[in-house]
């Protein structure tokens, strides 16, 4: 176990460290979800009342899709150098090493996105009450997009034209998510008691965790046959 | 363990044999089904005669789910015992899955206008049924882009597992959403109880579609096995029976 331990730790430290020598990468998702929820304002007119309506729903969506462009490099540069076959063939499981690289995938893309959430809802006329909901919604949230990407990442590793099929595969499952995220911070304005809301979500949580390195690694193994 | 029906050889001659069988079947259930529906079934007190699209739309979004479980079913089998069979069966129903999603869209949408005023209401089985076609089709790219056939055919069993565990989470929170967002002025259509007269020509439909799936997959199927084949003598024979 602490062979296990030690491997997972080091393969932790090896991706943040990687990640952060080229830090455009952890930036330019950063910047495209503050830029897409910018361009709605510019959109619609600056009428606080209609932002406020539909803030939860823009920066949810926003992070949807942040989260998606940043999937591509989870494992597509571990497979391009080779990185990615040592570690199927490392006495260590799969399943393991995947929930691992997601934990640092959803460290440099997911945890900078709830991070900045709190300017953006401030940009958005979102209540200060709403706020804390919003931050604390994509906190739940998140890593589940995260491990949910992890499986159509894998799957759609090496492909042709990656990038859209993997926009196809993944945004469809991401829909529950969306809805009680963005369910969350919509209820808060409307005074409507939320506590159900980030039960599910942390339902969610727990079932993407048990279920989809598991997923994850399956695919990897046949992406890499 | 290559059992002699799981053969594609062995499969390809049986398919052959059975399909007019199930042609034949799916003509009498459709004619009998139709011919209940819209001549013996009586017109509904509320919506007239436009409820008889319900024989058309409410069997297409059962088969839309069914095939789905099937689908994911047979890319189980296909991943545990490498069953080469199954996963033909479980590429090939993804075509036919997607159309009879899309068929339940377009009559949805076609009833939606007489009843709700509206082509499209965010209704929650609707809008599921929506993500299932986009489910579909994600499954039917996916398989696309792989150009080894057993390699897109795990893949894409991979994506039908976690599809399948993802629909029931889907359904549920689209129906949360709805009831949450949905006004009350979209009257609920179909009373929980159904007459006898309505629900045999239903059932005649239902059945009548399960056989047209099951003809068209076999079909689908004999053509997938040649194709996969085609470098074996015993699919140059059937190709040129006299070489």
């Amino acid at each position: 176990m602490p062979k296990l331990l030690k491997a997972v730790g080091c393969l932790l430290h090896r991706d943040l460290t990687v990640a952060l020598r080229r830090s455009t990468d952890i930036l330019t998702p950063l910047i495209f979800f503050v830029i897409v929820v910018s361009l709605f304002p510019l959109g619609l007119g600056p009428e606080p009342s209609v932002l406020k309506t539909i803030a939860p729903g823009v920066i949810w969506v926003a992070a949807l899709l942040a989260t998606m462009l940043s999937l591509n490099r989870l494992f597509a540069n571990d497979h391009a150098d080779g990185t990615l076959e040592q570690m199927a063939l490392s006495p260590h499981p799969l399943t393991v090493l995947v929930l691992t690289k997601v934990t640092a995938h959803w460290m440099l893309t997911g945890l900078p996105l709830v991070l900045i959430s709190p300017l953006l809802a401030i940009q958005m006329f979102l209540p200060e009450s709403a706020i804390g909901t919003l931050t604390l919604s994509l906190l739940l949230g998140t890593p589940v997009l995260s491990l949910l990407g992890a499986v159509g990442a894998a799957l759609t590793l090496g492909l042709r034209g990656s990038g859209v099929l993997l926009s196809l595969l993944v945004l469809p499952l991401y829909t529950p998510v969306l809805i009680f995220g963005a369910g969350a911070v919509a209820g808060v304005i409307a005074d409507i008691d939320v506590e159900a809301h980030f039960s599910l979500l942390g339902a969610f949580l727990a079932l993407a965790l048990a279920f989809a390195p598991w997923a994850a690694a399956a695919a990897l193994r046949v992406s890499l046959d | 363990m290559q059992h002699k029906y799981a053969s594609p050889k062995f499969f390809y001659t049986l398919a052959g044999q059975l399909t007019p069988w199930a042609a034949t079947i799916t003509t009498l259930l459709l004619v009998t089904g139709l011919y209940l529906a819209l001549f013996i079934a009586p017109a509904d007190y509320q919506q007239g005669e436009s409820y008889r699209i319900m024989f058309i739309h409410v069997p297409a979004a059962w088969m839309s789910m069914f095939i789905y479980m099937m689908m994911a079913g047979a890319g189980a089998v296909a991943l545990v015992w490498n069953v080469k069979l199954a996963e033909i069966f479980a590429s090939n129903c993804a075509p036919i899955g997607a159309s009879f999603t899309l068929l339940t869209l377009a009559t949805g949408s076609l009833w939606g206008k007489p009843m709700w005023g509206t082509w499209w209401a965010w209704d929650a089985r609707l809008t599921s049924e929506l993500i299932l076609f986009f489910l579909y089709i994600g499954y039917m790219a996916l398989q696309a882009s792989i150009d080894d056939p057993r390699r897109a055919a795990r893949a894409a069993a991979i994506l039908a597992l976690v599809g399948v565990v993802n629909i029931p989470v889907i359904h549920f929170s689209v129906e949360w959403w709805n009831t949450l967002h949905q006004p009350a002025s979209v009257s609920k259509i179909g009373a929980p109880s159904i007459h006898p007269s309505m629900l045999a020509p239903l059932l005649l439909m239902s059945l009548a579609f399960t056989f047209y799936f099951f003809t068209v997959a076999l079909m689908r199927m004999r053509n997938e096995i040649l194709e996969r084949e085609r470098h074996t003598t015993w699919v140059a024979r059937v190709l040129d029976p006299e070489s």
